[in-house]
């Protein structure tokens, strides 16, 4: 009975211990497996493969998949509308436009997917505007969701007569918040500017299912542009582009081509190689970045970057990858992602933040002739040349993280030049986010640097005072209070420095920096009178009690730097140190900045620095400085020579661990700096630590999005960081403690 | 070679004199740093409760037009400071060309419903007729923050009271305000809050039953009655509530602030009144611990500036405790299967540093871990698997005790195996051999012999792990700490322990309000007296640990001879 006892109990705590064990390395494990899936590509999957619905032989104008990626839209060449299944292709509905039974479409173009504005010209010199949305319902029966589509024409029900019996060539059509604008181009160039601003009308207010009456205004800009070129506008509706088959572009300013009829050339550039010809370009969502596709196999974005010689047209990445030429491009609706295919049939998805391609297979046999992608990215839908339609489920999670999206300069739209950044989330939609973990690793070691910086001096010279010439009687007295520093919260710290002591510093900030000058030149002042004293005053100190010794010292030194710089602060830097920093030197001041979190912060390293190194010196085997000491050495000297290079190791792996703790300290860093995420190693300013940004961030990101498996990444970094630098730093100590024995 | 005699200072220089100096100074400072640190804590923390005498004066700021308009000011003095009036150029403020140093004071004016900012920036230079009335009155508030100004009289009902001395009367019936008060909170926690539950059951429970699919009608009006019953009875407590609160209104009392505005103030509103200016040393001492035992016993009021603090003691408390209860089986287990039952090789050690080495990762770290392994991954199991009902919302599915107490005990657990662990190793072999030698199976030495003599190791473990538990804020802001908490995680409503529920806590306290308050100024003094009571904490339970260590040590010292 016993033995059974006795057996079941050592299987139970073996089981419990390493139980407890395998715990602590799930941790690591769980936020592995939280990471990884930000690094793998996108998947496809078949939903799908069916003739395409409507008349055989009329060509797709376009496609265009509905928000839950049931239904599928396909808008033919005689203007009719079909509307279908996804997975099947069974035809829902089909219905014409508005356009005359003779009227044959020479021209084509849609705005942005999520507006669902699309342009028509006819061949008779007339143009339509057609709104198509979906409509959603639940069924009655089963509750299930009914989708209908809906057409509304901003420009009036009927076409809009533009040129007198001249087919409209080009057209590209815009909209931005209430307004739209459509551009019109003749076999000429003639440019025709149609506007529409919606009317604010009292009753359609009131009334949702109202459709929206707009204002149409219109100019006509006579040989604007060269014949032939394709037409573009921006998200602003402020750029029109006119684009050549050889990718020569020039950029017109429509800023007041409504007030007086002015457009201005602003830029010309040549967006192709030699001997390169254009297939489609498109801009990507936003309405800032151009996509420009080459019968090369090649696409590159472009946008409108302002220097001194006002806009140009940047080229900021380009998209290989084939070696035919590409066929067809489209872009997503929310992420900053695109498709294209190429002669091949092989079909690529790009996204241009993370500078990659997420996915890349040979879907079809050639070229498709149009393409979707669903609102949500989760479904692709590829017409074939034979007629075809390819439905395609997307699992594509995390396109915009890569590795140069997160640790390398990138060039984010809207910028001058490639930069790092971290901004999470913003207002808009189209926003690019941009997730570059450089400034919060900068910020990190700063701090580091910054505490390590105060703490490292004072925490390894008293260890050697402690260790090795302070008397034991205060020692024992010593040792408790650092550990008593050592549990100190740092939310208290943390709090101090916010409110306490960067206002302070603010206040007396030459004061500060006189301390660290008077501190140490009063000290050896101090070490100096005590020499020179009398004799008997002398012997009252002992020895090892020189600490004690210093505390009015220090305080007097202190106070002394403290009354000093108000006059030395009216004397050489007109009575303001921090408007002089920012007037003579150009150095900006956060009252929160990198000075007050190495303080802070270096206060909470000094218990652990010291703890360590004290140790470490301490346990060095007295016979060794014993002796040293008889072969005539000082104390001093016998440490220098002998017990510090024995205890150098402990030393290292003290600041090996401190370093550590700086790295990973949250919420001194939380409370005091501002937490902007900036690159500047200025002492005055603010930063962002990682694990500062993890606390302010994660509470609100979505779980399982990209931001939240960033985040996770963040503390993986922070993981495996400290725990490589600790296990160094155990390496070394351990090493360290069985050479002690053999002495 | 001639001899020389080396000069005092050669001697100085040849034996490292200053550098030893220069050492002896680091500790010197550091040690400081920590006196002054726990000088400051004090000295905010404690004078906040102090009541300061109250100063009425007239002001007369010069403007740049020449109009000079004195207006009357009282309240209290916060503090003083000198700045240069280089600074305080920008700002609008006619000032002596020939001045450089200005004196300047903080005063509280509070009266903030009146409209003026409750803290002010003065310069004393432009104070006249300054004078410390007797009859100044401080009222401590429920809203709105504290009031100076005179008493004039007292109503009940709207008619004016004939009383001689209405200050002693006020204090009266405070003391009967102070009594509804009391009542109307019992109400409102007691059956209340049962009602309140009761009705989130049937809910619940409608719901479930709805989901399973066998929603008779029978049930449903069962049901409905049991809810009809709930609803009366609420509304008997609601009249009964209704009248408590017409019976707080019946008082008034007619105040004149500075500068002769008329204020009328329901008692009701009124948590505390003294004259300060008229107390005494000891008087004064009274209202101190008043206002210290408010501070630890009562509610925060007005976002956490004023009030008490006693939710965030008392969640920080029950975390700890839920925490220690997971976290000492679980560490000491470890421990001992290292210890005694690993075969002691390569991978031990290496299992060793590992477990040290996690004592060295960021907390943060750990708190992401509880969000995304506990909350969103277990925490949403649960949910799916025992509360479907209550889906939408999440019940173990989002921040909470449990969680936040099991992110803490992994957290620690390296403390208390490190410590287990330390102490195991102390007891001598021979010990364990001994028993071994009697007859004892190894279970029955660990469980007799080296259990009793290990746990003040353990003890050691805990009280360290609770210290670092109690002042760590990072992991629990992402895992169940709350600003504000409206139920205490323990109370009389069953299951009386809510582990889905979030607390507040100290540490966070200190964050919440210091950072994230709208008005930095009065919350400030009490940030600090939470920031101390913290250290208290900590430092108290440490050097607990640390005098149980030495025990042990000593009692090994005889063992080992």
């Amino acid at each position: 009975m016993r033995y059974a006892v006795d057996h079941f109990a050592r299987t139970t705590i073996s089981l419990g211990g390493i139980g407890i064990i395998v715990i602590l390395l799930l941790i690591f494990i769980y936020l592995v497996q939280e990471v990884m899936p930000l690094f793998s590509g996108a998947s496809v999957e078949a939903r799908g493969s069916y003739d395409r619905p409507g008349n055989p032989g009329v060509p797709t104008l376009q496609l265009s998949i509905e928000e839950q990626a049931g239904m599928a839209m396909r808008l033919d060449a005689e203007g009719v509308f079909h509307f279908f299944e996804l997975d099947t292709g069974v035809l829902a509905s089909s219905e014409r436009l508005n356009l005359p039974t003779s009227a044959t479409i020479s021209s084509f173009a849609s705005d942005s997917a999520e507006s669902g504005l699309l342009a028509l010209g006819l061949e008779s010199g007339e143009m339509l505007l057609v709104e198509q949305e979906y409509d959603t319902s639940f069924s009655t029966v089963d509750n299930s969701r009914i989708v209908t589509p809906s057409y509304t024409y901003p420009a009036g029900e009927q076409p809009l007569l533009v040129y007198d019996n001249e087919p409209v060539t080009q057209i590209a059509v815009g909209s931005r918040g209430e307004q739209f604008l459509a551009a019109l181009s003749n076999a000429a160039g003639d440019v025709v500017l149609l506007r529409g601003a919606r009317q604010q009308n009292l009753l359609g207010a009131f009334d949702p299912d109202a459709s929206p009456v707009y204002n149409l205004s219109q100019i006509t800009l006579p040989e604007l542009v060269p014949p032939a070129n394709q037409l573009l506008l921006d998200g602003d509706l402020r750029w029109l582009l006119a684009i050549d088959r050889r990718g020569a572009v020039r950029v017109f300013d429509l800023a007041s081509a409504f007030r007086d009829g002015s457009v201005a050339e602003v830029a010309r550039a040549n967006l192709l190689p030699q001997g390169a010809n254009l297939v489609d370009a498109r801009f990507l969502l936003g309405g800032v970045s151009l996509l420009i596709s080459s019968d090369r196999g090649e696409t590159s974005q472009w946008f409108l970057v302002r220097d001194e010689n006002g806009n140009q047209l940047q080229q900021v990445r380009s998209f290989g990858g084939s070696d035919s030429p590409i066929v067809s491009i489209t872009g997503e609706w929310r992420r900053k992602n695109f498709v294209t295919t190429d002669a091949t049939g092989s079909v690529r998805i790009f996204n241009t933040t993370a500078s990659r391609a997420v996915f890349e297979g040979d879907l079809l046999q050639a070229g498709a002739v149009a393409m979707a992608v669903a609102p949500r990215g989760n479904a692709l839908l590829l017409e074939s040349t034979d007629g075809k339609l390819h439905a395609w489920r997307l699992d594509n999670p995390h396109p915009e993280i890569s590795w140069s999206a997160l640790w390398e300069r990138v060039w984010y739209e809207g910028y001058s030049e490639p930069d790092y950044i971290w901004q999470s989330s913003a207002a808009s939609n189209d926003f690019e986010p941009k997730y570059s973990l450089m400034p919060l690793t900068f910020g990190t070691f700063k701090a580091a640097f910054f505490a390590m910086l105060l703490a490292a001096p004072l925490a390894v010279c008293g260890a050697i005072y402690t260790g090795y010439f302070m008397a034991p009687r205060l020692r024992r007295k010593v040792k408790p209070l650092v550990e008593l520093m050592e549990a100190l919260p740092t939310v208290v710290l943390g709090f101090l420095a916010g409110l306490w002591l960067a206002p302070l510093v603010e206040e007396h900030l030459l004061s500060v920096f006189s301390i660290v000058v008077l501190l140490p030149l009063g000290i050896v002042a101090a070490s100096l009178l005590w020499m020179y004293l009398p004799r008997s005053l002398g012997e009252y100190l002992p020895d090892g009690w020189e600490a004690v010794m210093l505390v009015p010292v220090v305080l007097f030194f202190c106070w002394m730097a403290v009354v000093l710089a108000t006059p030395m602060e009216s004397l050489f830097f007109g009575g303001d140190l921090r408007n002089w920093l920012s007037d003579e030197l150009g150095v900006s001041y956060d009252q929160r900045n990198a000075m007050v979190v190495g303080l802070a912060m270096g206060f909470a390293v000094i218990p652990t620095i010291f703890s360590i190194a004290e140790d470490a010196i301490f346990n060095v085997p007295q016979q060794l400085s014993y002796g040293s000491q008889a072969l005539g050495a000082t104390p001093w000297q016998s440490l220098y020579r002998v017990v510090l290079p024995t205890a150098s190791p402990g030393i290292f792996s003290a600041l090996m661990v401190g370093m550590g703790r700086a790295v990973g300290e949250t919420m001194i860093v939380l409370m005091a700096t501002g937490n902007t995420p900036i690159m500047d190693i200025n002492l005055f300013e603010g930063m962002r630590t990682l694990a500062a940004n993890i606390a302010v961030e994660i509470p609100e990101s979505e779980v399982d999005s990209s931001h939240y498996r960033i985040l996770f990444l963040a503390a993986l970094v922070l993981f495996v960081f400290t725990f490589f630098v600790n296990t160094i730093a155990e390496v070394v100590r351990q090493r360290l403690r069985s050479r002690y024995n053999v002495l | 070679m001639k001899k020389q005699k080396l000069s005092k200072f050669q001697i100085w220089l040849r034996d490292g004199t200053p550098w030893i100096w220069f050492n002896a100074g680091a500790v010197t400072i550091s040690v400081l740093m920590l006196f002054g640190l726990l000088v400051i804590l004090g000295v905010n923390g404690l004078s906040h409760f102090w009541p300061r005498d109250v100063m009425r004066a007239v002001y007369t700021l010069p403007t740049a037009d020449g109009i000079e308009e004195p207006v009357e000011i009282i309240g209290e003095i916060i503090s003083s400071e000198e700045t240069e009036s280089a600074r305080l150029q920008g700002s609008g403020l006619l000032l002596n060309a020939d001045q450089e140093i200005l004196q300047r004071q903080l005063i509280r004016f509070g009266n903030r419903d009146l409209g003026s900012a409750d803290f002010g920036w003065i310069f004393p230079q432009y104070l006249s007729e300054q004078s410390w009335p007797e009859d100044i009155t401080v009222l401590e508030r429920r809203e709105w923050s504290d009031f100076y100004g005179r008493l004039q009289s007292l109503q009940e009902n709207g008619q004016t009271l004939a009383v001689a001395d209405p200050f002693e009367e006020l204090q009266r019936r405070l003391q009967r305000t102070e009594a509804i008060h009391a009542e109307i909170n019992a109400i409102e926690d007691g059956e209340i809050a049962r009602i309140n539950w009761s009705m989130e059951q049937l809910r619940l429970g409608e719901r479930r039953l709805q989901l399973e699919g066998n929603n008779s009608a029978e049930i449903i009006s069962t049901i409905r009655a049991e809810r009809q019953t709930l609803l009366l009875e609420f509304e008997a407590v609601q009249s009964q509530l209704n009248a408590l609160y017409r019976d707080l209104e019946r008082d008034t009392a007619q105040f004149e602030a500075a500068n002769g505005v008329a204020v009328t103030i329901f008692l009701a509103d009124i948590v505390r009144a003294y004259r300060p200016n008229a107390m005494g040393v000891v008087a004064k001492l009274g209202v101190y611990f008043e206002k210290l035992a408010e501070f630890l016993t009562t509610e925060p009021r007005e976002a956490n500036t004023e009030g008490g603090i006693f939710p965030a003691i008392f969640g920080t408390v029950v975390m700890v405790l839920l925490m220690s209860v997971f976290v000492t089986p679980f560490g000491v287990v470890a421990a001992i299967y290292l210890r005694e039952y690993a075969h002691q090789g390569f991978l031990t050690r290496l299992i060793r540093i590992a477990v040290n080495n996690l004592a060295g990762v960021p907390s943060i770290v750990y708190g992401v871990f509880g969000l995304g392994f506990f909350i969103y991954f277990v925490g949403g199991e649960i949910d799916q698997a025992f509360y479907p009902e209550a889906l939408p919302a999440p019940t173990f599915g989002t921040p909470g005790l449990l969680w936040a107490s099991l992110t803490l005990a992994l957290l620690t657990v390296p403390v208390v195996i490190v410590a287990t662990e330390e102490g195991l190793a102390r007891i001598p072999r021979s010990l364990r051999e001994g028993s071994l030698a009697l007859g004892a199976t190894k279970f029955e030495t660990i469980v007799q012999v080296i259990f009793p003599m290990a746990s003040p190791a353990m003890m050691t473990g805990l009280i360290l792990a609770v210290a670092r538990a109690a002042g760590e804020v990072a992991p629990l802001m992402l895992v169940g700490v709350v600003k504000l908490a409206p139920a205490l995680p323990v109370n009389g409503i069953y299951p009386y322990v809510h582990l889905d529920q979030k607390f507040m806590h100290l540490g966070y306290h200190i964050y919440d309000v210091g950072f994230q308050s709208p008005n930095i100024e009065a919350a400030r003094p009490l940030v600090f007296a939470t920031a101390l009571l913290l250290v208290i904490v900590i430092a108290t339970l440490n050097f607990a640990a640390a005098a149980l260590r030495n025990r042990l040590r000593e009692k090994y010292k005889t063992l080992d001879v």
